[in-house]
Formats: C-alpha cells, sequence, structure tokens
C-alpha cells in the first residue's frame, strides 16, 4: 500500500490530477488500482457497520445477558430472577453474585449425564453421517457436470422441507403400529411389533438423517474440486482403486471431513426436536433439559447455567476441528 | 478404472438416496389414506386436504409465518448481502475479525441457546429501554433476520469469491462511483445469490420451531409451533397433507431453480468458450 501511495505522490506533479496512468507505468498503474480497490471511507464504514451493529446487538450481547443471568437467583417476579446490580438510593450499589445454579450443576448428577448423553449421541451421529454421506458426495462428485446439479437438489431438497415434518415422518414409520411393523408382521417376521419408538435408537436415526446433507454438502465441495490426474496418476503406476483412495482421495477430501462433521456435531449437541419427539423419557439430552429448565420450571437462571455450560462444552470441539481446519489449510 | 469400484458406490450411495427420502415418500402416501388410524391403509382419499383447509389454528399459524418469514428473508438478504460484502470485498476495516467469526456463527449454534439468549435480551431492553413492547411479531423478526442473514452471508460471500472484481475494478478505473459500481455491476451479478439467499432465509424462517417458541409472546403461535403441539398429542393425518403439500410447493421450487440455474451455467459456459475461441 505504502509503495502505491508513494508512486502516486510522485507522479502527480507532473502529471496532473486526472492523469492516466503515465512514465513507470506499471508502478503507478499498479499504485492506482490498489488505491481504488475498494470504496473506502464513509460508504465503507456503513457497509460493514450496519450487519457489525446489527449481530453485535442482536447476536453478541445476548451472551453477555445469558451470562448476566445465569449468576442471578430465581425469582417470583417477572422476569423471574434477581437483579445483579442494586441501588440502594444512595451512591452505593451491592454486586449480588450467585455462582448457586452453577453448584447445583456440578452437584445434580442429572446436568451431567444429560451433557455426556447429547455428547455422545452427537458423535455418534456425526460418525454415522460421514459413514452414509461420504458415498453419496463421492457418487455425485463422480457424475457427469451436467448431472451433478440434478442430484445435489436430491440432497438440498429435504433440507428445504420442514425438519419438524422429517422427524414426524419417521415417527409414522417406527411407532408401535407403524408402517415398518405393519410390514414386517403382515410378511411374518415378527409377530409382536418392535419397541422402536422412545428409544434411543429412534434419536440417532432422527439426528442422522437430520443432519445427512450438512455433510454431504462440504463433502461434496471439497470431492468436487480434487483433480482427477492425482487419481489417474495412482492407477497408472498400478494402485488398487480401493488403495488410491485411502491413500489419495481421502486425506485430500480431510477439509471437507472436518467442516461437515462441524455442521452435523455442535447443533446436534443442543438439538431438542428430535429427543422430544423420538426419544424416550429416559433420553436425556441437554438441549431438552434447557427447554424444560425454561419452559416447565421457569427458571430461567438455571436455563441460562445450562446455556453458558453448553458453549463452555462446545468451545473444545470447536477448536479442535478449527485447528483440523487450519492444519490441512496448510498442508494444501 | 474406476469402473470397478463404481458399482459398490453406487448401491452405498443410492442406500443413502432411499433412506433420505424413504420418510418423506411415506408421508406423502400416507397423506391420502383415508383411515383415521394413519398408518393403517384403508383406500384413497383426498379428504384429510379438505380438512386442513378448514382448520382455522393451521391456516391462521400458517399466514404468521408466511408473513414472518418473507419480512425476515427480504430483511436478511440486505444485511447478508453487506456483511457478504464487506467481506469479500474490503480489504481491511475495524471488526473484520468480529464480523467473520459471528456471521456464520447462527449457522452451527445450538437453537436452544440462541432462542434463549434473544429472549433473555429483549426482556432486558423492554425492562431498561421499554422496546420491545412485549413478544410478538417484532422479536420474532428480529430474530429470524438475525440467523437467516448469516445463511445469504455465505451465499454472496461465496459467489463473490468465485468472481474476480476486474469487471468492478475496470469501471472504477473508468471513474464510476463506488456506489453506481455496486448498482449496476455487483448487484446483477450476485443476483442469482440474493435469490437463492432469499429463498433460503424463507425457508429457514418458515421452518424455525425452537427460536420462535423462545422469543414469541401468546398470540403470535407460528406453523411450526402448532405442527410440534399437534404431533406431541400424536400423528395425525392432517399433518401428512400439511406436509405433502409444503413438500409439493418446496419440491417444485427447487427444481425450478436447479434447471435455471444449469441452465445459466451451461449458457455461461458457452460464452466463455465463445470469448476464449474469439482471443
Amino acid at each position: 500500500m505504502s509503495g502505491g501511495d508513494h508512486t502516486a505522490a510522485q507522479a502527480a506533479p507532473g502529471q496532473g490530477v486526472a492523469s492516466r496512468p503515465g512514465p513507470g507505468p506499471a508502478v503507478s498503474w499498479l499504485g492506482q488500482r490498489l488505491r481504488l480497490r475498494v470504496p473506502k471511507g464513509l460508504g465503507r464504514g456503513v457497509v460493514s457497520g450496519i450487519p457489525l451493529g446489527w449481530l453485535l446487538v442482536f447476536f453478541l450481547l445476548p451472551f453477555a445477558v445469558v451470562l448476566k443471568i445465569s449468576l442471578a437467583d430465581t425469582a417470583i417476579a417477572m422476569p423471574p430472577y434477581t437483579a445483579l446490580l442494586d441501588w440502594d438510593g444512595e451512591a452505593v450499589a451491592t454486586l449480588q453474585l450467585n455462582f448457586g445454579k452453577y453448584l447445583f450443576l456440578l452437584e445434580d448428577t442429572l446436568y451431567l449425564a444429560a451433557y455426556a448423553g447429547s455428547l455422545k449421541v452427537a458423535a455418534v451421529s456425526t460418525l454415522f453421517c460421514l459413514l452414509i454421506g461420504y458415498p453419496m458426495a463421492l457418487f455425485i462428485a463422480r457424475q457427469p457436470a451436467e448431472r451433478r446439479p440434478l442430484w445435489l437438489a436430491l440432497v438440498i431438497l429435504p433440507f428445504w422441507t420442514s425438519l419438524l415434518l422429517r422427524v414426524y415422518a419417521w415417527i409414522g414409520l417406527l411407532q408401535h403400529n407403524g408402517v415398518i411393523n405393519n410390514i414386517l408382521i403382515s410378511l411374518g417376521i415378527i409377530d409382536q411389533p418392535l419397541v422402536m419408538m422412545q428409544t434411543d435408537f429412534a434419536v440417532y436415526l432422527g439426528v442422522v438423517y437430520t443432519y445427512l446433507p450438512f455433510m454431504v454438502l462440504p463433502l461434496y465441495a471439497t470431492l468436487e474440486k480434487l483433480d482427477d490426474t492425482l487419481l489417474e496418476a495412482a492407477a497408472d503406476l498400478g494402485s488398487a482403486p480401493w488403495k488410491a483412495f485411502l491413500t489419495v482421495t481421502l486425506p485430500l477430501s480431510r477439509p471437507g471431513m472436518v467442516a461437515g462433521s462441524m455442521l452435523v456435531f455442535i447443533p446436534a449437541v443442543g438439538e431438542f426436536v428430535i429427543p422430544a419427539l423420538m426419544g424416550g423419557p429416559d433420553t436425556l439430552m441437554i438441549g431438552r433439559v434447557l427447554w424444560d429448565e425454561f419452559f416447565n420450571n421457569r427458571d430461567w437462571p438455571m436455563a441460562s447455567a445450562v446455556a453458558v455450560v453448553m458453549m463452555v462444552v462446545l468451545v473444545i470441539p470447536v477448536m479442535l476441528l478449527r485447528n483440523g481446519q487450519n492444519k490441512t489449510a496448510e498442508h494444501g | 478404472m474406476m469402473r470397478r469400484r463404481s458399482t459398490s458406490l453406487k448401491v452405498l450411495a443410492l442406500t443413502g438416496f432411499a433412506f433420505l427420502y424413504l420418510p418423506i415418500v411415506t408421508m406423502v402416501v400416507l397423506s391420502f389414506n383415508e383411515s383415521r388410524l394413519v398408518t393403517v391403509w384403508s383406500g384413497f382419499s383426498p379428504k384429510w386436504y379438505g380438512e386442513l383447509l378448514q382448520d382455522d389454528q393451521i391456516l391462521g399459524a400458517a399466514a404468521i409465518s408466511l408473513k414472518i418469514a418473507f419480512i425476515s428473508a427480504s430483511l436478511a438478504v440486505v444485511l447478508g448481502t453487506l456483511a457478504g460484502f464487506a467481506l469479500s470485498r474490503f480489504n481491511k476495516f475495524r471488526g473484520k475479525v468480529a464480523l467473520t467469526g459471528m456471521v456464520s456463527a447462527p449457522l452451527v449454534m445450538p437453537e436452544v441457546i440462541t432462542g434463549l439468549a434473544l429472549l433473555l435480551l429483549f426482556v432486558a431492553m423492554e425492562g431498561l429501554l421499554g422496546w420491545p413492547k412485549g413478544r410478538g411479531v417484532v422479536t420474532l423478526i428480529i430474530s429470524h433476520v438475525t440467523f437467516c442473514m448469516a445463511y445469504v452471508a455465505v451465499v454472496v460471500q461465496s459467489r463473490l469469491a468465485d468472481m474476480d472484481g476486474v469487471i468492478e475494478e475496470a469501471a472504477l478505473d473508468l471513474g464510476a462511483r463506488p456506489w453506481r459500481v455496486f448498482v449496476d455491476i455487483t448487484l446483477p451479478m450476485i443476483a442469482p445469490a440474493l435469490v437463492s439467499g432469499w429463498l433460503l432465509s424463507f425457508t429457514v424462517s418458515f421452518d424455525d420451531l425452537v427460536i420462535s417458541a423462545f422469543v414469541s409472546g401468546p398470540g403470535y403461535s407460528t406453523l411450526p409451533m402448532v405442527i410440534f403441539s399437534k404431533v406431541r398429542l400424536g400423528v395425525s393425518p392432517e399433518v401428512n397433507a400439511l406436509a405433502t403439500m409444503m413438500i409439493v410447493v418446496v419440491g417444485i421450487g427447487v427444481v425450478l431453480f436447479t434447471w435455471n440455474a444449469a441452465r445459466l451455467h451451461r449458457m455461461r459456459q458457452r460464452e466463455e468458450r465463445a470469448a476464449a475461441a474469439g482471443l
């Protein structure tokens, strides 16, 4: 930048203001282009400032409020929590921090079990999404270019339809007198209906089903960009296709695998709809616990503490995944 | 060379697709089932569609959801485009790191957290500023815009990354005002991204249950909230009919959009080839 300004300043006296690129054309022309590349000043500030301001107020600030309320105590009032700062009319304000909710979180094994349960469901589901989604993404990437949009549309279409209705569709299939049980009984394979709904199995199925498109799309985006000549070279050198896949395709698709896993794992940890509709009473997931604390117990500080701890729990996997992504970027 | 493996790959992939579509197809078929016992087939009948169209609760909720989705998607396109443009075209600006981090965070943030956080913010704001008054349309729209603009920003950003800034730079070199360049050149070029961003925002907003449940007030039940309470009571054939209608509308939209995108893609390729041949 400074080099550009320098040449521009040099050129100015001889050239006049509205001059075209003059002597030392390449340098001065480049300098002009660099300076003109983006609209500067007020316009830029407004363009970046509006979305930034919106997100600061409606995305970042809310988390500060959550943190604050998690340190309050429950009160029978509207809103149902105590104030942290008390003004007693004088210049003396007392700050009341209450860590009781966090202590309770750590003491009550229900919460710990719910966190562990959520992490387990999210991890296992991510793995299954990867196992099911990888062949799909690879298949689409190997289709002729003009047919890929159609297959992609088939992946995206369920994502565009309501999550709630897709979960609901599974209930019709899995329930006691549901389609699967009816078919199996009429074929004589079983004589008693299988219990599939309100089990952990149903929750895993629902999560894998719901988040599968989020795994396929980033995987496809990576696989599509892979250089086919690498595979051809491997084959020419006598490598079996599965070996070429393991040594070439799989390692090179790591960014897509990481991105897809992140898009599945993180929201799955906080999933509420699927455990609420498909899980049993003993399916413990933290999203459901938070919901119940808020809507059923009306314990806003407790719900806030649950949310804060959930974010802390999520920080570690997010950092790990991000590190993995950066490393692959460096290698690539 | 690839062929030997491709059969097993094809089988695996098609199984995956079957998994995606099995419940959807079942639901569409069952929506025409005459029996109230949803899963026992007793004959073809479109009667549940008739019942659906007379259900005032569902129709009212659908109207609220459509209105909120329309307004939210439109606002999200404006904010998301500004964010995407700033992130991909401005080299450095104050808060770039913050904007980069915050703009995509709502995409992965668990919805229960976002919903709770927004509600607590609205309650605190009402206590301090007296606005927004209670929970309803305004709080729903603000919340939906916040997570929808993330989708728009991502789509716009990737579209802008695909285009180098050569044409915009040329216009700026020729003395066009930055604003004119944006309106006359950038905007038409990213128009497809704006359309898909809007559609994506619309459906995401229309579908949202968890965040809406937190930030909406009495009397403002969105369609997903009504469906959720119905499904909790048990499977209902009416919901099958509703789901089928939504899938048909979305399906037609996606097919048209994909077809159009493919057509534009082919046209662009042809033009590029022609241009390359001309050189």
